[in-house]
């Protein structure tokens, strides 16, 4: 008895909550579950929006997540795109007002240089080695 | 009752472990050679006793004891049972008591049946693995105690993340528990080889199926769990480079360069140093994972355990373990020389740069991984995510992957390409022609191009060392081979054709109205209230049509659980041979659009299903080799038996 009531409590609760959010969303963020009309724009945001970080969500981008948070930003992303705006003048608006967190894509800074110079070290360091390996290994033979 | 005895059980492994390391490492002395006998039958008895503990748990789960202070907290008892059970794992404490279970029952098995070596060798192996797993125990009965009581006991439980409440999960974890820690195995292999000086073909046969066998459970997982994601997140997403996605990655790569460097070993008697190595460094990448993600450092949807006592708990127990076996390296590389030499150009050749590739991908994945811990120091907050890892990746991926084309048609030492060329023609043939195709289809991204490219080149490439060959008596261990690169052919095509040819269409629809994306035209039928059992959920009854084909009925869910209250999504898939249809429902649209509509997401993507059957293939590629080196070991070790038996006959 007790989880009939509580399933219809449940079931009311859906009915009844989720538009309300989404009509309150709907006002704020018309783009957050819509598309641009042209396909090229659209490809752009989209594009852009796998790149940026939900920032409620944990490890996920705003083009993967339901957080009202995320349906806001991709509303602004795709607004923005429509308006002309391109998306690294996007990411850099975000990026100014959420701090480089927001976006997946690191910028080269006196903080993060180390991660773009990681590749090039482990080339040099595998071709030392292959290098040194196949060498020492013509000598022996 | 039952948790105070799966306590017990836990104490009395716990002791058993450092009984097994004292004897095992007194065994190896002269004075102490009469507890040798011991340390086999000990490890046995240690991993039945956590297993028991674990079946313990199991059973105060299934029956929702709530005095039990992680069933109040994460189970409930209007679950299905068959989550009550998976519950069990699907939290902090029963996952490391699942870690300890997997890698005790590892370490009794490794006991029971592995002859291969000297018996001294094995008696440092067992000891190792004790070493290991005192750590966790410690951690587990100290910090973590999964069957601490409650009182008073609560009328009810708080439930389970609706997000775990999936089949697909409910296995996941304990799959890919299989292959971390069953790359302890390795680990301890290698720290019995360095203390007994004994790194050769012998070691490398030895360990070689341990380490096979954790890497399918990983494999299988990593699939598993990328194909959960996938459906169950809702927006058809299936690899985020989310940290607890890279912590199962990194122990994977690391087992896969482990793979190919000890099937030198065996061979060649080569490599012999950075295989043992790879051996320390798989299972410490399996351990910094676990730290990761049960020490909550990096936010993530997996990290339930926000807890730093226990972070740093575990932080200790890597500086110990993996701190420790480095040590033994470098004091001990010195004497292990790195063995036979050969040419650049031969298959042992290919090996070491397939090594020198995964190795540097680890190197990637780790870094960027652990990068925004460093950042954050320094107080700024950094994210690193598919934009660093899928082209820095890719620097050492593709030609990895070129190298993977010829590589295994090589002959061992020393060899020439103009050998193989009609297959270097028929593969570079096969990627002209991908070329071709996917230039007159446009539009495809420079990543997503190259990986089209390569999996069609690699496919052709991957069955040419079947050429020439008799089928029927091809040893199983070539198929396992072939099989896993067509493996990696099949999930990058999948890979890179979702990347390029997915076609998403967001749409507010009324009951009644159609949507088209791609080559579907999608109808939402009806939206109806559903009931679960514990969650109530609005279900979309779609009719989907592909091209002018029949149509087939699509069910996506809104679910609303209501222990722990919670929104997911539950998507509904239409699967053909050539891609998936992914449909989603979301809420009601009111606002500007009109009143009565309904959010529905709808994706077309392109041989997605490849992924996994990829995955899958390249699992069934391991199970194939470990079939067949077993069965010729266990021919090997019958023969070696006939014959001593016939020695002493005669000698008679």
């Amino acid at each position: 008895m007790k989880h009939v009531l509580a399933m219809l409590l449940g079931l009311i609760a859906t009915t009844l909550a989720a538009p309300a959010v989404l009509a309150q969303e709907e006002q704020t963020a018309p783009y957050a579950y819509r598309q641009l009309d042209d396909p090229e724009q659209e490809a752009r945001a989209h594009d852009l929006m796998v790149t940026l970080r939900c920032l409620q969500c944990q490890g996920q981008s705003i083009a993967d997540s339901d957080a009202p948070i995320a349906g806001s930003m991709r509303s602004l992303v795709r607004e923005r795109i429509a308006a002309g705006e391109t998306p690294d003048q996007i990411r850099d608006w975000l990026m100014e007002r959420y701090g480089d967190y927001v976006s997946y894509e690191p910028r080269v800074t006196a903080l993060t240089w180390p991660l773009f110079a990681l590749p090039v070290v482990l080339i040099l360091l595998a071709v030392v080695l292959l290098r040194r390996r196949f060498r020492s290994g013509r000598a022996a033979a | 009752m039952i948790a105070e005895f799966g306590l017990a059980a836990l104490w009395l492994a716990a002791a058993l472990a450092a009984f097994q390391l004292i004897a095992g490492s007194l065994a190896l002395t002269e004075r102490g050679e009469g507890l040798a006998g011991a340390v086999r039958p000990v490890a046995v008895v240690q991993g039945l006793l956590t297993a028991i503990a674990f079946v313990a748990l199991i059973l105060v789960f299934a029956r929702t004891d709530l005095s039990v202070k992680l069933v109040a907290m994460n189970s409930h008892s209007m679950k299905p049972l068959i989550f009550k059970i998976a519950g069990a794992w699907g939290n902090h404490e029963g996952s490391m008591l699942l870690w300890v279970t997997v890698m005790s029952l590892a370490g009794g098995f490794v006991a029971l049946v592995e002859r291969r070596l000297p018996e001294r060798t094995m008696l440092a192996t067992l000891a190792g693995q004790a070493f290991v797993s005192l750590g966790f125990y410690a951690f587990l009965l100290i910090s973590s105690n999964p069957f601490e009581r409650l009182d008073p006991v609560p009328a009810e439980g708080n439930g389970l993340n609706p997000l775990l409440q999936d089949l697909g999960l409910a296995f996941h974890p304990p799959t890919l528990y299989l292959g971390y820690v069953g790359l302890s195995v390795a680990f301890s292999f290698a720290i019995g080889a360095l203390i007994t000086r004994e790194v050769g073909p012998a070691f490398a046969r030895a360990m070689r199926p341990w380490v096979l066998a954790a890497w399918i459970f990983l494999t299988l997982g990593i699939t598993a769990g990328s194909y959960w994601a996938y459906y169950e997140l809702g927006w058809g997403g299936w690899w985020f480079w989310d940290p607890v996605e890279n912590a199962s990655l990194m122990p994977w790569l690391a087992a896969t360069a482990l793979l190919h460097s000890a099937s030198v070993l065996a061979a060649r008697n080569a490599l012999r140093a950075w295989t043992v190595m790879l051996g320390v460094v798989a299972f410490s990448m399996s351990m910094i994972g676990t730290f990761l993600v049960r020490s909550g450092i990096l936010t993530s949807v997996h990290a339930f355990a926000v807890d730093p006592e226990r972070g740093s708990f575990i932080l200790v127990l890597l500086a110990i373990y993996i701190g420790g076996a480095l040590t033994l390296f470098g004091l001990r590389a010195a004497t292990v020389t790195e063995g036979e030499r050969f040419a650049p150009v031969s298959r042992e050749g290919a090996l070491v740069i397939n090594n020198v590739a995964l190795c540097a991908i680890l190197g990637i994945v780790l870094f960027g991984t652990l990068y925004p811990l460093v950042t954050e120091a320094f107080d700024t907050k950094v994210s690193v995510g598919p934009p660093y890892f899928n082209p820095m990746g890719a620097v050492f991926f593709v030609p990895m992957l070129l190298v993977l084309m010829v590589g295994p048609l090589l002959r061992w030492r020393r060899d020439s390409l103009a050998r193989v060329r009609p297959a270097i023609i028929a593969a570079g043939l096969a990627i002209l022609a991908a070329v071709i195709a996917v230039l007159l289809v446009g539009g495809v991204g420079v990543l997503p191009f190259i990986g089209l490219v390569l999996a069609v080149g690699l496919a052709v490439a991957s069955v040419m060392p079947l050429r020439g060959r008799n089928l029927r008596r091809t040893p199983l261990a070539v198929w396992g081979m072939v099989l896993a690169h067509l493996g990696i052919a099949v999930a990058l095509f999948g890979m890179a054709s979702e990347s390029a040819f997915s076609v998403e269409r967001l749409v507010a629809l009324r009951e009644g109205e159609s949507a088209t994306v791609g080559p579907w035209t999608v109808r939402l039928d009806a939206v109806e209230p559903v009931a679960g059992p514990n969650w109530t959920a609005l279900e979309a009854r779609m009719t989907a049509r592909y091209k002018d084909g029949g149509g087939s009925m699509l069910l996506p869910q809104a679910r609303s659980f209501w222990a722990p209250p919670q929104q997911t999504t539950e998507s509904a898939l239409k699967t053909r041979w050539n891609g998936q249809l992914y449909t989603v429902l979301g809420g009601e649209s009111p606002g500007q659009t009109g009143p009565g509509r309904w959010q529905v997401r709808l994706w077309w993507k392109p041989f997605v299903t490849l992924i996994w059957y990829g995955g899958l293939l390249i699992g069934l590629g391991g199970v194939l080799a470990l079939i067949g080196r077993t069965a010729s070991d266990i021919r090997r070790v019958i023969a070696r038996d006939k014959i001593a038996y016939r020695r002493e006959r005669q000698n008679r």
